[in-house]
């Protein structure tokens, strides 16, 4: 996996209003629904946020420890960080639009 | 085939038993004969509020304390802090537990608000979770804290399914001993039917309120592989954490001895032989209110604690203080012994809970202060619902008292006409070796005590039934007087003693009024003998006498023949004689 433990991050200026999303996708391994769930996620940022995100890509099969921190418990597991409220989306991500919409929320109601 | 047969049998004969996993939970260790599967899952199961996860916890916690087997605790419904702050008051210290690398705990929060599903996906997350805790510590045990709670969380039930029926699989490949907790379910032992998956062991706990009296109880509803009692235990939780109680053991084989205690009165020591009770033997006093059961007991309690062993005494009347200061009026100091540490007076309202629960702390109290005697006044406190299970009761107290060779000293309070006092205690009675009567006579106007053996298993004791007195010196048994069917004591006793005294006067003057006659009498024969002997002597005399007169005279006769003859010059007398002869 390209992007495994946490190294992987890609990053751009974005314009002044709109936030960074911060994001964590958490696998286990190479699996089918893992790698799904990032060749999703690639596709999404590439398609709608422009630029304006954090990804840090955690192999919980090598770091296990990270699991607890975050509560997961499903795999693949999509946090996201920022802006707060913290979201998650589980699943292979299969849904883009929903999940550029999850990522898009925002607290009053901006995103729907 | 038939070589195979046979060994096939042969092996299953000597199978070796399930392996198990102590569990360190008072009494649940012997209800299981030996804890829970090793290496399998097992249920806990019960409604809200019955002790599901202080069974998980401590067991979970001795395990690690006791028997070397870190443990991992993931819960689902309490943050590690609360948890961790529950038990607290158990005694059980999880954070210093986890410093010390026993423990791991982990909480495994689900907040359905902020997920989102979209696509397939697992839960593996929560397997790494495990992994993960079960490596830091080599954890041989885990506890699984309501995992039905993730059912809440996501919406794919069949996934949710599948993904535990893979964690149960997955923790027994592991050889981990695991206990799952679970909400009873409407009708069914868990409310998602975790038990279908899981099916070694299932323990059902329960807590229901029976006359404003609440009862925990605890069952086996399943144990695969081994056999396991399978009533309903009664189980408390208190600050030493989890205790079961379990039921009698079916078989007789208790050790018995044949040391001797007294039961600290001389005069009824004496009543059994002169030494008193067995040790490890079960005594029972019955009287009606106020005929000295508690003195006797704390007779008893002084003795065991004056020989320097430990008393247990458990008061359903009276406080503490009031049995101290009740005892000091006959001279017993009960309070010297407390402050030695030898007697442990416990007192508390029979009323306050269940017959089981009374049981389960008589049985706490006595694993906690080892005593020799225990002392329960008066037991018949404890009978107030079904005949039964009071029977059942007693039965299971005095099985555990003589399988720990613990003297038990029993009062019952009895009431009722003199004849049925001694039915009453009839359901009992064949639990009790020793059995102590004390009684009421009434008669001339006074009630006075009296006390004897009804019976005592293994030793030739009175029959004698004897005044019960209590004097400011302790107690006393005295002789009662027997007589034209009545048994008189008190007053009646002391005239009768009055009335013997005179007649024994009376007796002894008699005896010697017939000595003195006779004496007399005596002494008339023998005068009477001497006189007699007198006049024989004097008979005697004369008759000697008169014989040598005769004698006398005949020799003198013959002399004087001779004299004759020699004067005619004749014959002889004998030449006559010879003459005469031959003339025939």
């Amino acid at each position: 996996m390209k992007a495994s433990s946490g190294a992987a991050s890609k990053k751009s200026a974005g314009d002044g209003n709109t936030p960074i999303i911060e994001m964590k996708l958490y696998v286990a391994g190479q699996t089918p629904k893992s790698l799904a769930a990032l060749s999703n996620l690639n596709k999404i940022c590439k398609e709608h946020l422009h630029g304006r995100y954090k990804l840090q890509v955690i192999d919980l099969v090598k770091k296990p420890q990270l699991a607890q921190t975050d509560q997961i418990l499903a795999i693949p597991t999509l946090v996201r960080k920022l802006p707060v409220p913290i979201r998650k989306i589980i699943g292979d991500l299969s849904d883009l639009e929903r999940v550029v919409l999850v990522l898009n929320f925002k607290e009053n109601g901006g995103a729907k | 085939m038939a070589t195979a047969r046979v060994q096939n049998i042969d092996s299953s004969r000597r199978a070796p038993q399930l392996e198990k996993s102590r569990t360190g939970i008072s009494g649940f260790d012997e209800i299981t004969r030996g804890g829970l599967p090793k290496g399998r899952t097992s249920i806990v199961c019960g409604g809200p509020g019955c002790g599901k996860t202080m069974f998980a916890v401590e067991c979970l916690v001795r395990g690690a304390t006791q028997f070397g087997e870190p443990g991992v605790l993931m819960t689902f419904e309490e943050p590690a802090e609360e948890m961790a702050k529950n038990v607290a008051s158990l005694g059980f210290d999880l954070k210093d537990l986890m410093a010390r690398k026993k423990l791991v705990m982990d909480y495994v929060h689900i907040e359905p608000a902020e997920i989102q599903e979209t696509g397939s996906y697992d839960l593996e997350g929560l397997f790494v979770r495990l992994q993960y805790a079960v490596d830091s510590v080599g954890a041989k045990r885990v506890v699984l804290d309501t995992p039905e709670a993730i059912f809440s969380g996501f919406s794919n039930q069949g996934l949710l399914r599948a993904e535990l029926r893979r964690l149960f699989r997955w923790l027994r490949e592991r050889g981990l001993t695991t206990i799952i907790t679970a909400e009873r379910g409407e009708g069914v032992l868990t409310r998602h039917g975790l038990e279908e998956y899981v099916s070694d062991c299932v323990i059902l706990l329960d807590h229901r309120v029976s006359e404003q009296v609440s009862t925990r109880r605890l069952r086996i509803v399943k144990y695969r592989g081994s056999s396991h009692g399978a009533d309903e235990y009664p189980f408390l939780i208190d600050e030493q954490g989890f205790s079961v109680l379990p039921s009698s053991s079916m078989r007789l084989n208790h050790p018995v001895s044949r040391d001797r205690i007294s039961t600290g009165v001389k005069d009824l020591d004496e009543m059994l032989e002169g030494k008193g009770l067995y040790r490890g033997s079960t005594a029972l006093v019955s009287g009606t209110a106020g005929s000295g059961k508690s003195s006797l007991s704390a007779h008893f309690a002084n003795r065991t604690c004056t020989d320097g062993k430990k008393c247990l005494y458990i008061a359903f009347e009276e406080s503490p203080a009031q049995v101290v200061r009740n005892m000091r009026s006959i001279g017993i100091d009960l309070e010297a012994h407390v402050k030695k540490g030898l007697l442990v007076l416990e007192a508390w309202r029979p009323t306050q809970s269940g017959l089981e629960m009374h049981l389960l702390q008589i049985h706490k109290l006595i694993e906690r202060h080892k005593p020799a005697v225990v002392i329960i006044d008066p037991i018949t406190n404890l009978m107030g619902g079904d005949e039964h299970e009071i029977h059942a009761m007693l039965m299971r107290l005095i099985d555990f008292l003589k399988a720990q060779q613990i003297t038990a000293f029993f009062t019952a309070l009895t009431s009722g006409a003199h004849k049925e006092i001694e039915m009453t205690d009839v359901g009992i009675s064949s639990l009790i070796d020793t059995w102590l009567f004390v009684r009421d006579v009434e008669l001339n106007g006074e009630r006075n005590r009296c006390i004897y053996v009804l019976k005592s298993r293994g030793m030739a004791h009175s029959n004698q039934v004897r005044e019960f007195v209590m004097t400011d010196e302790g107690i006393r048994l005295l002789p009662v007087y027997v007589g034209g069917g009545t048994v008189l004591t008190g007053s009646a006793r002391l005239n009768q003693e009055a009335h013997e005294m005179a007649e024994a006067l009376q007796r002894k003057q008699n005896i010697e009024e017939r000595r003195r006659s006779m004496e007399q009498r005596r002494k008339a024969v023998e005068a009477q003998i001497a006189a007699l002997r007198a006049d024989l002597a004097d008979e005697e005399a004369r008759a000697n006498g008169n014989v040598a007169e005769e004698e006398e005279r005949e020799r003198r006769m013959t002399q004087h023949a001779l004299e004759m003859a020699n004067r005619r010059k004749g014959t002889s007398i004998e030449k006559r004689r010879g003459r005469i002869a031959g003339e025939r």
